[in-house]
């Protein structure tokens, strides 16, 4: 037998390319290698002759000029001298901005959703599923005109505030809710708050410190410490007594209305909150939908063996369930945080400067360096949903079940 | 047996009673639901007094509606500073909302019976127990629809559907010998048919011919509608191929898919249809024009075709790898295993997810209002709201968009429910 294996071999046809499962793959791969070098080639062709029919060239110098137009809402130094690349990167951090808030309140809403969604409470699951319904089956941009339509109609605007008997009042004199905009207080940092700060991050270190030395206490002499009241203080205490003895160095700066408008504080434009709250809001029925989900999925019988083995309830949602739950709850979760971020670039409906409204929207309006802009527009998102998919992943081979 | 006579033995049983109020109807069910401890009394409160106000806040906007008016400025005079909304622009501007403002009024039946047939092709293909000879009807819809939507004459169709014929036909023929064979004589006979057809539909382009309506003068929630069937129907078989070719052993045809989806679904929708806007163009052999909207179908089809190519890309995981090596040992080839065996299972697991990346393509096709284009929420934004009679009625117009997609995606959502039930009991 093995001699005719080895005469087959011997006499390679042609047709073999074709007809032999060893040779037909490559066969396929070159056609299909060639097809593809063929389509780009075609591509390259055309774009590098309507280039030259429309007198254009590829080039990103057009990054240093300066941009010539004003972001309102940043969170670095701006002006309308700075460069393309500088709007570019405020547009940046504003999108992050965004999706960091966005993602928070999604998480908080969608967690709490779905919670209430399986309660016996026939009234709040029932409120719970109507809302989920609505804001899933609705497209976002319709939600964040709505919201941003909601917040320029139904606030008052800052001269509502002026005056002996103002239409509208601060809450608590600290937060002023315009249609412009919500204004609140910022925080001063006067000389020695590095110090405050610096012992608060270290009592938290300390309290995870504190928690792993409990644990191994519990699981090599079997003590069991209580470490909840510990953390707390650990978590108040030290910071409280080195901000009052360093002389209060952290203060508040509050919003004033000066003249037709507030000066001072912590101000967010009305974009950004209505966008925030629109995203939030509308990724929020998703995660509470798989939030319920994984809750679900977590057999009952689960719950009745950790009951058997005596645990007290807390522990079986701790212990038992949850991380159970998060196993199917967690990688969705994820992929709606990335849609968080995508989706804010619709940002552009209500003209929060975002990354697609300032590189993707004036500046390319303005130089129409349409090539560039996209490309680079694209190489952002796309750099982070790489590397948040690349998180993704190292996290579920961490949870995934060890099958042996 | 000796009869027991004793005075305090009872013979009869005592008739079944009611179970006390506390336990039966009403009163059970809302102790038990909402009344069970004091959180679930306070969430229940707090429920009731949410639905309270939202009903007393809305009740008298939606009932003091006004629905005849020629502005926003002649509602606010009859409403005289009560509290209602102004439907009258919705009445008014109906048609706008509908088909956009350039689709010529006297040709409004088409794009209606367009929808209407749409449903009846859809039929055989969303519920399997009609009669499966109608899937013959739906073969031939997007031929129909192409015509009574664009006009023009209908021989463009009729060719390009026998063409199509043709080239099934001729791969029908010939695939017997090889798939590949049969793939490659079935393109080069339909392509030569079209050729052949289309100087045949040139020259006798007045044939039957209802009025051309070109592309840009589609608008409204046809718009929409159009964007979302054209881009979900050609990205189902788009992403099945990309999700097999991300499955296959051969690692060029695999690196191109795996590059293609993970780039699509990298970015935004938004960016991509900026591609589409402005970039798109540069592609295109010089001194063709190939408009916008057909520009935005192939970057919407890319877009859908990748998120779906994931979706079955977790159907074909999902098969045990008995069923690969079953097909295997049969002797089968590729595109036999591929086609008889593992899709038809994959494809059923994928179901409901495919449907649910089509919902959303649905819901996405409003983006393109942002690079004006006017669909409903296109127009909304642009024709409705700029006028001068209609400037600030956000919540009416936003509403009435809000409304008719829920209206579309909770009915598919409901729908792959269904479905997704009527495939599991199959299964046991």
């Amino acid at each position: 037998m093995s001699t005719s294996i080895s005469t087959e071999r011997e006499t390679f046809r042609l047709s073999m390319l074709l007809n032999d499962k060893r040779y037909r793959s490559y066969t396929f791969q070159f056609f299909a290698l060639l097809v593809l070098i063929c389509i780009i080639a075609y591509l390259g062709k055309n774009l590098v002759e309507n280039l030259a029919k429309a007198g254009l060239n590829i080039s990103y110098g057009f990054l240093e000029d300066p941009a010539g137009y004003d972001i309102n809402q940043r969170l670095i130094e701006y002006n309308s001298q700075s460069s393309h690349l500088r709007a570019a990167f405020v547009g940046v951090l504003n999108t992050l901005l965004v999706a960091f808030l966005g993602c928070i309140m999604a998480t908080v809403l969608g967690v709490t959703a779905g919670i209430l969604r399986l309660s016996n409470n026939w009234i709040v699951a029932k409120l719970m599923t109507i809302y989920v319904e609505i804001f899933r089956n609705v497209p976002i941009l319709i939600w964040i005109l709505i919201i941003s339509s909601i917040f320029m109609g139904v606030l008052p605007q800052p001269r509502a505030f002026r005056g002996e008997n103002p239409e509208a009042t601060m809450l608590w004199d600290m937060f002023a809710f315009t249609g412009r905009g919500v204004y609140t207080p910022g925080p001063i940092f006067f000389e020695g708050s590095l110090v405050v700060i610096g012992t608060f991050l270290l009592s938290i270190v300390s309290i995870f410190a504190f928690r792993r030395y409990a644990r191994r206490k519990l699981y090599s002499e079997g003590k069991v410490i209580k470490t909840s009241w510990i953390s707390l203080l650990l978590f108040f205490i030290p910071t409280i007594i080195v901000f009052y003895a360093l002389g209060s160095p952290i203060g508040l700066e509050y919003p004033e209305l000066k003249g037709f408008n507030f000066k001072g504080g912590i101000y967010a434009r009305g974009s950004l909150i209505s966008l925030w709250f629109a995203l939030s809001i509308y990724t929020g029925a998703f995660i509470a939908e798989v939030v319920r989900a994984g809750i679900q999925s977590v057999d009952k019988g689960q719950t009745e063996a950790a009951a058997a083995l005596g645990l007290r309830s807390n522990f079986i949602m701790n212990l038992v369930v949850l991380p159970q739950a998060l196993r199917v709850i967690i990688p969705p979760m994820i992929s709606f945080y990335l849609n968080i971020t995508k989706n804010s670039s619709l940002a552009l409906a209500v003209g929060y400067m975002d990354i697609t409204s300032t590189l993707g929207g004036i500046t390319l309006n303005q130089t129409g360096r349409a090539i560039e802009a996209v490309l680079l527009l694209m190489l952002f998102y796309l750099a982070i949903s790489l590397s948040i998919s690349a998180v993704m992943n190292v996290y579920n081979r961490s949870v995934m079940l060890k099958e042996r | 047996m000796a009869e027991n006579n004793a005075s305090f033995v009872r013979h009869e049983l005592i008739k079944e009673q009611v179970p006390p109020v506390s336990q039966r109807g009403v009163v059970k069910w809302v102790s038990e639901n909402l009344i069970s401890s004091p959180f679930n009394v306070i969430m229940t409160l707090l429920s009731l007094w949410i639905i309270y106000s939202i009903i007393v806040n809305s009740a008298p906007w939606f009932i003091n509606g006004i629905w005849d008016a020629k502005s926003v400025r002649e509602c606010y005079d009859i409403l005289d500073g009560v509290s209602g909304a102004c439907f009258a622009v919705l009445k008014e501007r109906f048609p706008q909302l509908i088909y956009g403002f350039k689709y010529p009024p006297t040709e409004y039946w088409r794009p209606n019976t367009a929808v209407v047939l749409l449903l009846a092709a859809l039929a055989p293909v969303l519920f399997r127990k009609l009669p499966q000879q109608l899937l013959g009807f739906s073969a031939i819809y997007p031929f129909l629809a192409y015509w009574l939507i664009w006009g023009g004459t209908p021989l463009v169709p009729v060719i390009a559907f026998l063409g199509l014929a043709f080239g099934i036909y001729c791969f029908r023929r010939f695939s017997a010998r090889s798939f590949a064979f049969g793939v490659v004589i079935a393109v080069i006979a339909a392509s030569l048919f079209w050729v052949l057809g289309g100087y045949l539909s040139e020259a006798n382009g007045t044939f039957l011919a209802l009025e051309a309506v070109p592309s840009r003068d589609m608008g409204g929630l046809m718009l929409n509608l159009l964007l979302g069937t054209i881009a979900c129907s050609i990205s189902i078989p788009l992403g099945v191929i990309l999700a097999l070719g991300r499955q296959s052993n051969m690692p060029i045809i695999k690196w191109i898919c795996v590059i293609f989806i993970e780039f699509i679904r990298g970015v935004p929708l938004i960016t991509l249809l900026f591609v589409a806007n402005v970039i798109l163009a540069f592609f295109f052999p010089p001194d063709t024009s190939i408009d916008l909207i057909l520009r935005v179908i192939i970057m919407m089809t890319f877009f859908n075709s990748a998120y779906i190519a994931e979706v079955v890309r977790g159907g074909l995981a999902a098969l045990p790898t008995g069923q690969y090596e079953a097909a295997n040992s049969l002797g089968l080839d590729y595109a036999q295993s591929m086609r008889l065996i593992i899709l038809p299972q994959a494809l059923k697991i994928s179901i409901p997810g495919i449907v649910n990346v089509s919902v959303g393509m649905l819901k996405d096709t409003t983006l393109v209002s942002i690079i004006s284009m006017f669909d409903l929420v296109g127009m909304i934004r642009g024709p409705i709201l700029a006028t001068s009679e209609w400037n600030g009625v956000y919540w009416e117009l936003f509403g009435c968009a809000a409304a008719i997609f829920f209206v579309i995606c909770f009915s598919v959502s409901k729908y792959s429910q269904w479905l997704e039930r009527q495939l599991e009991t199959s299964n046991r």
